[in-house]
């Protein structure tokens, strides 16, 4: 298995190719198109960027199967790690949603009837869902991540309190995608109705992917360190 | 001591790899007796009679094509027997529903006892077939979600139990993809079972 994944010696432009979703992991890393024929490896050091969690993580959005082993999750930079996801929660607020939103908007102004207001309201409700969870995140679980590592006093917290809260997301999404694929009448503007759907299954993904990363990689980093500060 | 049932499985499967897959999988279990395999649909009943299968475990892409839609009536001399589908491809899900369990290629032994287990359970007590459409009584139930009420009112409103209400709404997110009661209320609207003045 190890032996198909992405070295540092491989060009970036050949791993983009080779997956376009990967797109969307460069700016979260700072690094902009234009970087020629150079390796995962220059890159990484020209931009200072941590190698190995740039491969991980590129490596979990790419191959379905993969998951780091421990021993290599202990080598993260936890704090790394953080401004990656913070980076991926900004994304979706004020990218991924806002685009999902307006691609909503343009589709129910090409059609008509009362219940283009109500799938307003269920994007709106659901929304708010998704922004509220990852507040959470950003208020609760990365502070005390950070104060774990300053070696500072936490209460009472701990990192299995942060349930994995993502089900909930994920299946309004999909009921979001039942609706649109099966039920809206079929005069509903075909056009914006399949491009919406486009970004609703990039979006999924991208979610999909999101948790994958704090399930498996995020939560098991933060628990060697909870071992750690708990044996003081 | 009782004797374990053992049900007699037939693999119909082209390639000898994943037939002796499926064999070494389920040869040590008290379950299921392996008894034979068919590599392609050639005099298949006649070939298959004298296996007397209870499950038949069958790759859906080696049935013709236009024959795909009608799986149970190329078995209706085996109508005791289970079928099950076995996908290392794509199947369109049409054709996937009318087989009483589904065995992916990357599925791990346990799974695929419990799928051949629970498909014998499946087709005994499938009076009708498995339709996508709501029944009337699941339309019902359906318009009480639309309005908000919770199982139990549900429950006594319909004057059925709380356990069939959980029941009904499995069905109806089974057929309908929707999960969320705000979902389940735009499906609603838009197939007519209530209007919109009905709720706030």
């Amino acid at each position: 298995m190890n032996h198909y994944l992405f070295s540092s010696n491989m060009k970036l432009a050949d791993i983009i190719m080779s997956n376009y979703r990967l797109l969307s992991v460069l700016s979260r890393f700072n690094i902009n198109l234009g970087f020629g024929d150079k390796t995962i490896n220059e890159i990484c050091e020209q931009k200072h960027i941590s190698e190995d969690l740039f491969l991980m993580i590129c490596n979990v959005y790419n191959f379905k199967d993969y998951l780091p082993t421990i021993e290599e999750i202990k080598t993260i930079e936890i704090n790394e790690l953080i401004s990656f996801l913070k980076k991926s929660h900004n994304l979706f607020i004020n990218q991924d949603i806002k685009e999902i939103e307006n691609s909503l908007n343009k589709m129910c102004s090409c059609c008509s009837g009362n219940h283009l207001s109500l799938l307003m309201k269920f994007f709106e409700d659901y929304k708010k869902e998704v922004i509220n969870h990852l507040n959470y995140e950003e208020t609760v679980v990365f502070p005390y991540i950070d104060s774990l590592t300053k070696n500072k006093e936490v209460n009472n917290y701990h990192i299995n309190q942060f349930e994995e809260n993502h089900t909930n997301i994920e299946d309004k999404l999909s009921d979001l995608k039942n609706i649109i694929i099966k039920y809206l009448p079929e005069i509903c503007s075909p056009e914006q109705r399949t491009m919406l759907l486009q970004r609703l299954f990039l979006f999924q993904e991208e979610l999909f992917t999101h948790s994958i990363i704090e399930d498996k990689i995020l939560i098991p980093l933060v628990e060697e360190i909870e071992k750690g500060y708990d044996a003081k | 001591m009782m004797q374990n049932k053992q049900y007699r499985v037939v693999v119909i499967e082209p390639s000898p790899i994943i037939i002796s897959g499926i064999k070494h999988l389920i040869e040590n279990s008290k379950d299921f007796l392996y008894v034979g395999s068919i590599a392609d649909m050639e005099f298949l009943i006649q070939r298959l009679t004298p296996l007397r299968p209870e499950i038949i475990i069958i790759n859906p892409s080696i049935i013709d094509f236009h024959k795909r839609s009608s799986v149970h009536s190329l078995f209706q001399n085996f109508s005791d027997a289970s079928i099950v589908a076995l996908c290392y491809n794509f199947i369109d899900s049409n054709i996937l529903k009318q087989f009483d369990g589904i065995i992916e290629i990357n599925d791990e032994k346990l799974k695929i006892e419990n799928t051949l287990i629970n498909s014998v359970n499946k087709n005994k007590n499938s009076e009708t077939p498995d339709s996508s459409e709501l029944s009337d009584r699941e339309k019902e139930i359906l318009i009480s979600i639309a309005k908000g009420f919770q199982n139990k009112e549900i429950a006594d409103i319909h004057n059925i139990s709380i356990h069939t209400v959980i029941s009904h709404r499995k069905n109806i997110t089974r057929k309908t993809g929707i999960k969320s009661v705000s979902g389940l209320t735009i499906y609603a609207l838009l197939n007519n079972l209530i209007n919109q003045n009905e709720f706030s």
